[in-house]
């Protein structure tokens, strides 16, 4: 009793999660079944994993894994399939799925590949079932009954933690890409640099402006020079934006020199129609911090011949 | 509330607190351009650290205030304008042409010194 409770619990909390009401009417007849059916999948343990690894062969997925990965894999998802149906507990599978995916994903397996494996499981199973109970058809309805509406949430479990897994891995690489790509950097007393390289998207934009206004505020920097020869190109919503940048930049009180503008960009900059009385440009980095220097009345000398 | 202007040296200093009226900031501008001459000021510093916007009103005030001290014959620095302040001004197209600014107090001052020194 003790333990449909506990069933009902998890159903309630896991379709809410999932945002779905699927309810499983578990009578005691049912339960009963549910049971037999445990007994079955048991029984021909061996026999159905072994139909099942082919399946998955034959339909050419998981090509990503040797044989005897999908067979050690099939092995752990088959069991734990069949401890879901007994005990109705989706806790544990859902660790595994979500553990399988931890393994799986960084190997190139596709969000189609892991729904289909578990799809053909729950057929092979029902296969098995329709060979068993083909003489009682009566009985083969109610074992399906049983069957089929946890076999579902089995492989929608599946699936929703490989996805939920996908969506964490990109979210962290996406939070790696933003933190590398913007430095704000001293390279003297109230001069800062930021190089800028690659694709600069409207998010990436703002997030180059916040990090530069408050590097000038904190580094109470003079001179920022601003070097985009690692930009191919740019739209005009983000060129507009540097022009932003660099006003804003000035009502700190910081003077901006923009550095290695490509030629694509250059053209950007005139047909979005920029006023260069704000813009101060130099050709390349080194020009741009020999004029930040000028600005903040450093001299650099040589001290003789170099060696 | 109206601003207080102080004196200090040929500089003075007006200190914009948080919500300031649009009256407040007509009277501070007749304030300064009235006391700029009667000391014999050299330079003006307005600092809005404390403010968290600036609408256009405000910023509007703020470039009369520069324009017309220096018709009166000095200069004028705006300190202190927050990252962003001055982020979401530029987006409202609120750039403050032709105005000198700095980032705090201090940068102003040493800022108004050169000119000062430049001049003599």
């Amino acid at each position: 009793m003790a333990h449909l409770e506990q069933t009902v619990k998890d159903m309630k909390d896991t379709g809410a999660r999932n945002n779905q009401t699927l309810e499983l009417p578990r009578s005691n007849v049912a339960s009963e079944l549910l049971r037999e059916l445990v007994a079955h999948l048991r029984q021909n343990r061996t026999q159905l994993r072994e139909e099942w690894v082919t399946r998955i062969s034959e339909t050419r997925l998981l090509t990503a894994m040797t044989k005897d990965e999908i067979f050690a894999e099939a092995t752990s998802v088959y069991d734990s399939y069949v401890e879901a149906l007994e005990t109705g507990t989706f806790e544990a599978l859902q660790a595994y799925a979500r553990n399988l995916s931890e393994r799986i994903i960084p190997r190139g397996v596709e969000t189609h590949e892991v729904v289909g494996i578990v799809l053909l499981l729950r057929d092979v199973l029902a296969r098995s079932l329709f060979a068993k109970y083909q003489t009682d058809f009566k009985k083969l309805n109610r074992i399906l009954d049983a069957y089929e509406p946890a076999a579902n949430r089995i492989a929608n479990t599946v699936a929703v933690g490989f996805v939920q897994e996908r969506e964490r891995v990109i979210r962290q690489q996406q939070e790696a890409i933003r933190e590398l790509s913007t430095p704000v950097l001293q390279v003297r007393e109230r001069l800062l640099i930021l190089p800028i390289i690659g694709v600069i998207d409207p998010q990436r934009a703002r997030q180059l402006t916040e990090q530069l206004l408050r590097g000038i505020r904190t580094n109470r920097a003079k001179v920022v020079v601003i070097d985009i020869t690692g930009v191919a190109a740019m739209d005009a919503t983000v060129a507009n934006h540097l022009v932003q940048t660099v006003e804003a930049s000035r009502l700190l009180g910081a003077n901006v020199i923009v550095t290695g503008l490509s030629p694509e960009i250059a053209q950007t900059l005139v047909t979005i129609g920029i006023d260069l009385g704000k813009m101060n440009t130099v050709g390349d980095l080194q020009g741009g911090i020999e004029q930040a220097e000028r600005l903040l009345g450093y001299k650099v000398a040589a001290l003789g011949e170099p060696n | 509330m109206e601003v207080p202007i102080l004196k200090q040296g040929d500089v003075l200093i007006a200190t914009f607190q948080a919500a300031l009226s649009d009256d407040d900031l007509s009277q501070l501008r007749s304030g300064l351009v009235q006391q700029v001459v009667r000391f014999r000021s050299h330079g003006v510093i307005v600092d809005v650290t404390a403010m968290d916007v600036l609408d256009s009103f405000a910023s509007r005030t703020l470039r009369e205030i520069a324009h017309m001290i220096r018709l009166r014959g000095a200069e004028t620095v705006i300190v202190g304008i927050q990252p962003e302040v001055a982020f979401a001004m530029v987006q409202l197209g609120l750039t403050l042409e032709g105005v000198a600014t700095a980032l705090d107090l201090e940068e102003g001052l040493s800022y108004l010194n050169q000119k000062f020194e430049k001049m003599h």
